[in-house]
């Protein structure tokens, strides 16, 4: 009958045809799931949608860079002495204590992050029966979490700054070799990452101090904390790649 | 009964907060479409001086006196540079999208409006530091828009590959920067914030297209940036990431070890995808327009789903085709051949499915209509050479000549514009509530279309005959002596095409405040920018969040009372 039948949809629904209801979409229109504030909930989420987009970039950056390590260890270079091509990868001699405890103190903080995230979901979740009159729900243990994340954060990248010391210390600077320059490229780039997410996370604990909306302030840890756990595990894949692949 | 959440501002008061640092998409959209508006006229001017010194060599122009080799080495670097970033990635993606992908899925502005005004500021902090190569001490780099190392990785290679070279590089890395974050905005945007009704699989297909290509940005600029900071850190802190053993002017630099290669592989793995980036959002607006003024449903709208999904997917795997004369092994050559000759199957169900809406079909031959034919013509003119270059066999003689140049101007100097200009007319109504003037746009299409085809068409005779690009003078050299007279042709066909766009800025700009006034939907189209008021109020919706009950391209209906049904319509079609 119809010869542009292609795009007209016919009810699927079992309801009294002739009228085409619209399917009720999750994406996007008025929220409301079992949040007392529906708009923070569904922002909570897009704002979630948002950082797994952006990581998937950031992991785009880190995919190239590991690349061109592994592909530039492999690859030999003439030598104008010998007048051949040789290999001239020089495994750089890291400071593994010192890099294996600024594992563990980057592995701490996304510990203590993940309980500050927990802490303020709590928060978010009772402030409702919070402003109920009478309602008390005793002493909030409230250990700065936040706060503890950030200094091993920044004791984290202290450590980073002293791993880059000690390596000159053993002759290996940014330009020394092919495989210092990724060494310290590598570790910088994580590090700038880092620091980024070190001044969100004080930005956070700034808007809790001038007393902004628990939900608002929700959704700033909890994306923070997802970002921070996302650059230990990066990390851990960094420090792999200088180690087994040295 | 609640209000949009994304759109917890109300409306701005004061010029600053309303035109300057807007949060509202379509006030950010119309920065980026006359950013790329200059950007444009910045880089046509620069094509026109390269077009004269390619016929008068030692001709002294006003003002700027000889152009030196290396000048025209600068003025091309420049020329792709600008147009590629600044007016390709930028109007069709940036522009359009920001404008009307939030209406068209009737959202009440992007997902993340402060990030989506940091995206265009930085953007915009890109281009003016684009700029300022030209004023550096040396002037712009000559490296070409690919920036090929050793060549861009060296600070003495030649003049303005100091300051310039480095403002060039930093200018790109902020680009990449905007651009990741638009992107990232987009992306949420269509996952999260769709009216209820609007499926994706109810979304136009400008709205695909959008998504695809912001998906593509997504994963193609972060290597950009990666290559752009081993490139600064290789001229400016002795790393040797790129450049290996060299010696320039006797001089033996201090780097070892480095793969020019790499470069390469980077910048292109970035590079194939860009230039499906340049291209897609102008299909989309090519489906979108031929079947408005088709007054017929998209022919295959889920094929056009999955080509485009496919063109995405397969563009990251073909950057190879750019390196053929690398000297990389020929299986590797094979293996992109055979990717690159893939792509070129949807892009053929596209067509077939352009000319398929064409076909049979009532047409409104208005302004947007003419240029969106236009693009199939000059889709198929310029991507019929495509599979050409992908032979490696046929790459020999045909790399870094004319023919290439040809190719990719047709593609994306010239479809991809008509996009802009079919979108142009077609929206300009919503934008600026007002028509364009139809007669001179048609006069402005014809100019442009038989200039730009007498321009480039004759570069694919040039390229076989041999002659090669980014030489900056054929006028002394024997074999090419033959191809002058044609060269002296594209050159003057250039200067008439380029003042003709005069045609369509003064049209623009008149129409905004002269123009006839524009009803709410005077192409009578469906899509949910057409159901609001003309321009669109600051939620895009005044007040009531649209619900879609239909497909996008709902025309000429058996038993519609008209020949269309918008989405928002709630009348049901006649149950069958």
């Amino acid at each position: 009958m119809a010869t542009f039948s292609s795009t007209i949809r016919v009810p699927q629904t079992g309801q009294d045809g002739g009228g085409t209801h619209p399917p009720v979409r999750g994406g996007g229109g008025d929220g409301g799931r079992g949040e007392g504030y529906p708009d923070y909930g569904q922002r909570l989420r897009r704002v979630r949608v948002g950082l797994a987009i952006g990581l998937t970039s950031v992991t785009m950056i880190f995919v190239s860079l590991t690349s061109a390590y592994i592909v530039r260890r492999g690859l030999p270079t003439f030598d104008d002495h010998t007048g051949t091509y040789i290999q001239d990868w020089i495994p750089v001699q890291l400071p593994l204590a010192l890099l294996l405890l600024n594992t563990a103190l980057l592995a701490a903080s996304s510990l203590t992050a993940e309980l500050a995230r927990r802490q303020i979901t709590r928060q978010a979740a009772l402030a409702p029966v919070k402003s109920i009159p009478g309602v008390s729900l005793g002493r909030e243990s409230g250990f700065p979490w936040l706060a503890v994340t950030v200094v091993l954060g920044m004791g984290f990248l202290t450590g980073q700054w002293l791993a880059w010391r000690e390596l000159a210390d053993r002759g290996f600077y940014l330009a020394t070799s092919a495989s210092s320059s990724f060494v310290y490229l590598l570790t910088a780039t994580h590090g700038v990452h880092l620091l980024g997410g070190v001044l969100v996370l004080l930005y956070a604990a700034a808007v809790s101090l001038l007393h902004r909306p628990v939900e608002g302030r929700r959704i700033v840890v909890d994306v923070t904390a997802w970002y921070w756990h996302f650059m230990f595990v990066l990390w851990l894949g960094i420090f792999s790649l200088m180690w087994f692949v040295r | 009964m609640v209000a949009q959440d994304a759109h917890a501002h109300a409306a701005p008061q004061g010029f600053i907060r309303k035109y300057v640092f807007s949060l509202d998409h379509k006030v950010i959209g119309l920065q980026y479409y006359f950013l790329a508006l200059v950007a444009v006229f910045v880089g046509m001017f620069l094509s026109l001086l390269m077009r004269i010194h390619m016929i008068w060599p030692t001709a002294m122009l006003p003002l700027i006196g000889e152009i030196k080799p290396e000048t025209y080495l600068q003025l091309l670097t420049m020329h792709g540079t600008i147009m590629v970033f600044f007016v390709l990635t930028t109007a069709p993606q940036s522009g359009f999208g920001n404008y009307f992908l939030p209406i068209q899925i009737g959202a009440p502005d992007m997902a993340f409006p402060v990030l989506n005004m940091l995206s265009f500021w930085t953007t915009f902090v890109a281009f003016v530091v684009m700029l300022a190569a030209f004023f550096a001490v040396g002037g712009a780099p000559l490296h070409g828009w690919t920036g090929y190392a050793p060549l861009s990785a060296l600070t003495n290679s030649g003049p303005g590959e100091q300051l310039g070279a480095d403002l060039w590089i930093t200018s790109i890395a902020i680009f990449c920067i905007a651009s990741l974050m638009g992107a990232l905005n987009f992306i949420t945007t269509i996952l999260d914030l769709r009216a209820k009704g609007m499926t994706m699989m109810r979304m136009p297909l400008t709205c695909w297209a959008w998504f695809i290509t912001a998906i593509l940005g997504l994963l193609a600029f972060g290597v950009l940036l990666s290559a752009g900071i081993l490139l600064l850190l290789d001229r400016n802190l002795g790393t040797s990431f790129y450049v290996p053993l060299v010696v320039v002017n006797g001089q033996v630099m201090g780097h070892k070890g480095g793969s020019p290669l790499l470069w390469q592989h980077l910048f292109w793995f970035f590079g194939h995808p860009e230039v499906y980036i340049a291209i897609l959002p102008g299909m989309g607006v090519a489906s979108q327009l031929l079947s408005t003024f088709a007054r017929k449903p998209i022919f295959g709208y889920k094929a056009m789903v999955y080509a485009i999904m496919a063109i995405g997917i397969l563009g990251f795997v073909v950057w190879g085709h750019h390196m053929f004369m690398s000297g990389m092994s020929p299986y590797s050559a094979f293996a992109f051949s055979i990717m690159t000759m893939a792509i070129g199957v949807p892009s053929a169900i596209k067509t077939f499915n352009w000319l398929g809406t064409l076909y049979k079909a009532k047409i409104r031959f208005q302004t947007p209509m003419l240029y969106a034919i236009g693009f199939v013509s000059l889709f198929v003119s310029g991507g019929l050479s495509g599979p050409f270059l992908a032979q490696p066999v046929l790459d020999i003689p045909l790399h870094d000549t004319a023919f290439v140049v040809a190719h990719f101007h047709l593609i994306m100097g010239v479809a991809a514009i008509f996009g802009m200009f079919a979108g142009t007319y077609y929206w300009f109504p919503k934008m600026f509530g007002r028509m364009m003037n139809e007669t001179w746009g048609r006069v402005h299409f014809v100019i442009t279309l038989i200039g730009t085809y007498s321009i480039f068409m004759p570069m694919h005779y040039l390229g076989m005959a041999g002659q090669p690009r980014r030489y900056s003078q054929f006028t002394e050299v024997a074999y090419l002596q033959h191809l002058m007279p044609l060269n002296r042709f594209i050159t003057y066909v250039a200067f008439v095409t380029i003042t003709a766009q005069l045609i369509f800025v003064v049209n623009l700009f008149w129409s905004m405040f002269k123009g006839p006034k524009a009803s709410d939907n005077p192409w009578e189209a469906t899509t949910l920018e057409w159901t609001t008021s003309t321009p669109p109020p600051h939620d895009n919706f005044g007040g009531h969040t649209p619900v879609v009950y239909h497909g996008p391209y709902e025309y000429s209906v058996p038993g519609a009372a008209k020949d269309y049904v918008m989405q928002t319509d709630p009348a049901g079609v006649p149950a069958h």
